[in-house]
């Protein structure tokens, strides 16, 4: 009873019980107008051909006197489904017609009686319970002599007694149709809502791989679940960032950390020497720049893979952002030997935040110019901006030993430096830290082959502003 | 210079007391942001320090009601928030400048040096000296020992920079910010290279060297 009552509770049975309630008050009413109105049909009907009666019978005593009259009268009332015929004199005497017993004052008053009266026929009447009611018009003629001219209403009751039953027939069904269609549609919602509770359940209990249930209906339900689902792959995608900087940060930070502490021993060790001590010292603040560095990194990773946030972008002119990193790279490429080219097509503003895409370009471009400084021939990175397909491409492309397809997908994860470079300076953050950049900017960061197949082309694709 | 500490972790405050005094400040510390607030109210600082989320009081409405009742000394918002926009929420409450945990001391320092210098006459002087060398902000020309020396805009805009805290320790984060205007960590040694460019522009062919490097910290522009 449990669940009867926890049926009770859902939506789907609280609307049953309104419309239930709805389309009997409309029945109801409905039956009654046509009741109603069928009634006063019937009874136009009667007292029409009841007129009609009376007059011909009054032509006949006209014409043929009282001896026609009581012969028609005497034919008519033998017919079937006859009306009731009823002569008197004045004093109330039956002279002639159908009716054996009548209830007494109805003679008294001429015109239509104003009540259904009692009345039994001959021949019919053997107990009292057997009388009918009937109305009947009551006319005086012309010899003072009382006419009664009458119809049972045997017909119409009979009438309205098979309309009150269809009624309440029709009733029942309606609510026998109505708890049916409100105890499957119900249950089938709450087994629903149940499936769904349960399956969140155990996803709170820890199982964060689960998902819920999904019927492939399309209905309202399976929205609700395929939007909760996608919720849920959200937050499983943050958890799982989330372990992964604090994987990083442990087995990372570990290595640089122990060094550390390392040249910290050394320094103490040196004490003697104060030269020594310092040179310790100074080594040690430059390794713990480079913690705070490498830390700082981590986090403005994981703040930008958390979401774009309207509030923190404007209107950028990237031209303008290329032509500023360009500038600011322009002396280190010259001293490693590269050549630093900007080749822009046109200017393209995008919605963005300035100083992000400024430092990715410029972690893009230091790379670029690192990796292509020892390269043989004539070094070369081009920065060029191009809009094509409703996107900016925002590419930096370098002549050097470029990165193995195969490795590419890699070369964006945090920390990952490619065997290669491991010899190189730099927290091996840069490529990672611009593609979170890119993520922060709705873009993507792509990787492929440089000019002629040879180095690499690292390009930061932004949806183009005007497309949306 | 007298500098606040509004600050509520103890150690890093005593920390930081200990650190300006060795550079040869001094500095008092408070611990809320009620304090702080009572405290900056004496006007009798230089430069306030104060980190962003306190007991009581939080940092930005402090410095917010300070800037309402007209109190104009620098501020140096302190946080360990590091979201896009923080720094532009911190600057726009009225803070001067914003560091984010952790940072160097030397880093600190060097910008509430040039902080406390900011609220002096700099802005108006309109030719910079230092020594023999001379900076003519409004014709936009650069003589050393009378001789010109042509720079390329971004020069001038560096040499100006380090002539206006002549004597004072300018980081590369701090160049970074006030002439290229980007406020993210350089990764390499972009801004030495155009330092040593710049020296070799004012340097060359002089004995006494004029722009110095400070390790660990920065640079420095000053006549000895």
């Amino acid at each position: 009873m449990l669940r009867l009552s926890a049926l009770m509770r859902t939506t789907a049975a609280r609307l049953s019980a309104l419309f239930i309630l709805l389309f009997t008050a409309c029945a109801l009413v409905l039956v009654i107008y046509v009741s109603a109105l069928s009634q006063r049909m019937i009874q136009a009907q009667t007292q029409d051909a009841v007129l009609e009666e009376v007059s011909t019978l009054t032509q006949v005593y006209e014409r043929r006197g009282l001896t026609g009259l009581v012969r028609l009268i005497a034919v008519r009332a033998r017919q079937p489904g006859a009306n009731l015929y009823l002569i008197t004199d004045h004093n109330g005497v039956i002279l002639s017609g159908n009716v054996e017993m009548i209830e007494p004052g109805v003679l008294d008053i001429e015109g239509w009686t104003e009540q259904p009266f009692y009345y039994s026929r001959y021949g019919e009447a053997s107990e009292v319970t057997d009388v009918h009611r009937a109305v009947a018009l009551v006319a005086r003629l012309p010899n003072q002599m009382i006419l009664l001219v009458g119809r049972d209403l045997g017909e119409p009751e009979q009438y309205r007694s098979i309309v009150r039953r269809a009624l309440t027939a029709a009733l029942a069904m309606m609510g026998l149709g109505a708890a049916l269609i409100w105890f499957f549609v119900g249950r089938k919602a709450l087994k629903r809502i149940d499936s769904i509770s349960e399956a969140s359940r155990q996803i709170m209990g820890g199982d964060l791989t689960r998902r819920l249930p999904v019927s492939g209906s399309g209905d309202e339900f399976d929205r609700l679940s395929e939007n909760l689902n996608a919720m849920l792959e959200r937050i499983a995608a943050l958890n799982e960032g989330l372990r992964q900087v604090s994987d990083n940060i442990a087995h990372d930070l570990k290595t640089p950390l122990t060094r550390l502490r390392n040249r910290a021993e050394a320094a103490l060790a040196e004490q003697d020497d104060p030269q020594a001590t310092r040179e310790a010292l100074e080594r040690t603040i430059a390794e713990s720049d480079q913690l705070i560095r490498t830390f700082n990194a981590i986090l403005m990773i994981s703040r930008l893979e958390a979401g774009y946030s309207a509030e923190a972008t404007t209107k950028v002119d990237l031209a303008a952002i290329i032509a500023d990193v360009v500038e600011l790279y322009e002396p280190v490429a010259e001293e490693a030997g590269v050549a630093l080219n900007a080749d822009i097509a046109e200017g393209a503003e995008i919605n963005g935040n300035r100083e992000l895409i400024a430092q990715a370009l410029s972690n893009i471009v230091d790379n670029a110019i690192k990796y292509s400084a020892g390269s043989n021939g004539k070094p070369e990175v081009t920065v060029s901006l191009a809009r094509s397909g409703g996107a900016v491409r925002l590419t930096v492309t370098d002549n050097g030993p470029g990165i193995p397809e195969s490795e590419r997908h890699r070369a964006t994860e945090r920390f990952v430096r490619l065997e290669k470079s491991r010899s190189q300076p730099g927290s091996g953050l840069g490529l990672s830290l611009a593609r979170a950049v890119m993520t922060f900017h709705q873009g993507e960061l792509v990787l492929s082959d440089g000019k002629d197949g040879k180095g690499l082309a690292v390009a930061m694709v932004f949806p183009d502003a005007k497309n949306v | 210079m007298k500098i606040l500490i509004i600050e509520d972790d103890r150690e890093a405050a005593t920390f930081l007391k200990k650190a300006f005094s060795e550079a040869g400040h001094t500095a008092d510390i408070a611990m809320d942001g009620e304090t702080g607030f009572a405290m900056a109210d004496t006007g009798n600082y230089d430069v306030y320090v104060v980190d962003r989320m306190l007991p009581l009081k939080d940092g930005l409405s402090v410095i917010r009601e300070l800037r309402g009742k007209g109190n104009t000394t620098p501020v140096l918002i302190l946080s360990a928030l590091g979201e896009v926009d923080d720094r532009v929420t911190g600057l726009r409450a009225g803070g001067d400048d914003y560091l984010i945990k952790p940072y160097a001391f030397s880093e600190l320092l060097a910008r509430v040096e040039a902080l406390s210098r900011r609220s002096g006459s700099k802005d108006v002087e309109t030719v910079y000296r230092v020594g023999d060398l001379e900076l003519d902000r409004l014709s936009h020309t650069v003589t050393r020992a009378g001789e010109e020396i042509t720079l390329q805009p971004r020069e001038f805009r560096l040499l100006e920079y380090l002539m206006r805290h002549a004597g004072q320790v300018v980081t590369r984060t701090m160049l970074l910010e006030n002439v290229w205007d980007y406020h993210f960590d350089p990764q390499t040694n972009v801004i030495d290279v155009h330092i040593s460019r710049l020296r070799s522009k004012i340097e060359k062919g002089f004995d006494k060297p004029l722009l110095h490097t400070v390790r660990g910290a920065g640079y420095m522009i000053r006549a000895d």
